[in-house]
């Protein structure tokens, strides 16, 4: 505040362009999320004309329509299953690995590190092609078994994929949070005659509980908003919400159909935006202990 | 998407990094896998995570190089080794140059914004202390949660032709003579795509200074204004050289998920049009796979992808190293 006082007048002026700057930013980004929600409730005859001119009334047909006829509600459902069957594995994988690289020696233990430490840098979307040639190929194998294929179209291995993805930047985060604690309540634990694993999982485990909330936070978003990988691996009738979306949006392009677009675009957004304005606050700081966006 | 990712490994200075790499493991007692069974347990707990990594990343990675020297159609068991052709191919493919390109140009024009306007934001936030900062900082951070789909649609509504939100704000103000076909137009797309993109992200960079930004002590500040520092003369010798490794470490892995951002958006806002001229060199490389049934080729644009972050990511890495400032 010393240097407001001592810079004065000039500063004021300064202090209201900044306001402005400021407030028309978060308008250009609130504004748009904004009418997409109050669009939602226009009926298709409010489409013409200016688009700021706000809904005459709750046209909620355009909900039942995406719903039902566009089936996001079904989509939804998927979404759902994938995404927490995605939590699930990466966990149970993630958790006792980055357990025993924090706190065991073992040879080889360099190599892992190494290893899971390149993988931050190879992006999913850089790998979806062999990704979905190789599922494509266990399929051809399998015809003999299970005709109809079981690796393409099948939520739980795109749970599987996304899981197997995140485990480098879940296992790093865990990982380092782990080595912070200090290891006198393990040795307390193993002198009670606790064994390795239920030190595991019942001391270290609670004590980590704030890295395995940033974890699956940032895993929660990446699963939820992933399309690419749900487009190529799941190609049949059961999509994920993000590409139901998308197929939306192709079909208004083609039948000018926007209100079912927006509702649809409704039904996506607001599961996000309840779970960041409750967990904002721990978002914002898992971010500030180490999480940068690849 | 938002895939996240964390910062360099030690590759370089460790000082100031808060990765914790071997300097702080020592602190915290390691337990000697010597204990009869250890080896035993330690192999329960890595094994799954490891054969995951490897099946789903290691495996597709090794393999979009060595596909990179076949020509395959896809699904019929006819490959042939090629060596380096599909390389040499891509020179003359007028049609990757240009997602070249444009990938270089949305990563130069978007990193420069977001990280300027990005900086800039977080230093007026936590320096002037505006009221309802945290409001702003919701909102501004709002975009980094929706999906890639949502705001590929919320953008072909703000730049629709006819009923678009920016073309209506355009009539509003009689500025009819600067309406235009956002995504219609050669010269424009991409530009649009960078709006896109720079919305999309600067939330979340100012975010990440505002955090690195509020751990510099306050006398710092005090005592330069008492030597009579202007507001901006302390953010070039106070704010910045402190935030300095933050802004380097971000710098480096942006390149990557620019990469990646550019794609998606790509990918479902524009579909690389018109007529190829918003393609990028992930979506090039899609169009190559899935439409074209040309995998090998495709496997050298990936291959070319890997090697260009790879090396923009060192390059940036190396150009920013100054010796840690600490306070």
């Amino acid at each position: 505040m010393t240097t407001l006082r001592t810079v004065g007048n000039r500063s004021r002026t300064g202090r209201a362009l900044t306001y402005v700057l400021v407030i028309a930013i978060a308008l250009a980004i609130a504004v748009p999320v904004a009418w997409v929600l109050l669009a939602s409730l226009k009926q298709k005859s409010e489409f013409y004309g200016s688009p700021w001119v706000l809904p005459r009334g709750l046209y909620v047909q355009n909900y039942v329509d995406a719903f039902v006829t566009a089936r996001m509600g079904q989509y939804f459902l998927t979404s759902v299953l994938v995404t927490v069957l995605g939590l699930v594995f990466v966990l149970a994988v993630s958790v006792p690995a980055a357990y025993v690289i924090a706190r065991y020696e073992f040879r080889g233990r360099g190599l892992v590190e190494v290893a899971l430490l390149a993988g931050l840098f190879v992006n999913v979307n850089y790998i979806v092609v062999p990704i979905f040639l190789m599922l494509v190929d266990w399929d051809r194998s399998l015809v003999d078994v299970l005709p109809g294929g079981f690796f393409i179209d099948n939520p739980g291995v795109l749970a599987l994929v996304y899981a197997a993805t995140s485990i480098p930047f879940t296992i790093y985060l865990l990982t380092a949070f782990f080595r912070s604690i200090p290891a006198d309540y393990e040795e307390a634990a193993a002198l009670d005659g606790a064994s390795r694993l239920r030190i595991m999982t019942s001391v270290m485990l609670p004590m980590a509980r704030p890295a395995v909330t940033t974890v699956v936070l940032f895993n929660f978003l990446a699963y939820w908003n992933d399309f690419i990988i749900a487009l190529t691996l799941l190609p049949g009738d059961g999509k994920t919400l993000q590409v139901g979306l998308l197929n939306l949006m192709t079909a208004q392009k083609a039948a000018a159909d926007y209100g079912r677009l927006y509702a649809g675009m409704v039904i996506v957004i607001v599961p996000v935006l309840i779970v960041y304005a409750l967990i904002q606050r721990r978002l914002i700081e898992g971010m500030a202990s180490g999480g940068v966006k690849g | 998407m938002t895939t996240i990712s964390a910062p360099p490994p030690g590759s370089t200075d460790r000082t100031s990094e808060p990765a914790p790499s071997a300097g702080r493991s020592r602190r915290g007692a390691r337990v000697p896998a010597r204990r009869r069974g250890d080896v035993g347990f330690v192999l329960a707990c890595l094994l799954p995570a490891l054969v995951l990594f490897a099946v789903f990343m290691v495996v597709p990675t090794v393999n979009v190089f060595r596909m990179s020297l076949y020509t395959w159609s896809g699904f019929s068991p006819d490959l042939r080794f090629v060596g380096l052709d599909n390389f040499t191919r891509l020179f003359d493919d007028e049609q990757f140059v240009r997602a070249f390109q444009n990938t270089v140009a949305l990563l130069v024009v978007v990193t420069v914004v977001t990280m300027g306007m990005g900086l800039f934001l977080a230093a007026i936030m936590t320096r002037q202390r505006l009221r309802g900062r945290n409001l702003y900082r919701f909102v501004l951070y709002i975009p980094n949660v929706l999906s890639v789909v949502v705001i590929a649609a919320i953008f072909s509504a703000v730049f629709d032709q006819e009923n678009g939100l920016l073309n209506g704000v355009l009539r509003l103000l009689s500025l009819d003579g600067l309406q235009q076909v956002w995504l219609g137009d050669q010269k424009l797309v991409l530009w649009s795509v960078a709006i896109a993109m720079v919305w999309q992200s600067l939330g979340y960079y100012m975010v990440l200074y505002m955090s690195s930004m509020a751990s510099i002590p306050e006398e710092l500040y005090e005592a330069s204004a008492l030597d009579g520092a202007s507001a901006g003369r302390q953010f070039f010798t106070i704010t910045l050289p402190l935030i300095w490794q933050n802004l380097r470490t971000t710098l480096t892995f942006f390149v990557m998920s620019a990469v990646n951002l550019s794609f998606v958006l790509v990918r479902a806002m524009t579909g690389g049009g018109p007529d190829g001229s918003s393609e990028v060199l992930l979506s090039y490389l899609y169009k190559q796979a899935y439409t074209n049934s040309s995998y090998g080729y495709g496997m050298a644009i990936g291959v070319v992808i890997f090697a260009f972050s790879f090396l923009v990511s060192l390059l940036v890495s190396r150009a920013t190293r100054r010796e840690p400032v600490q306070f």
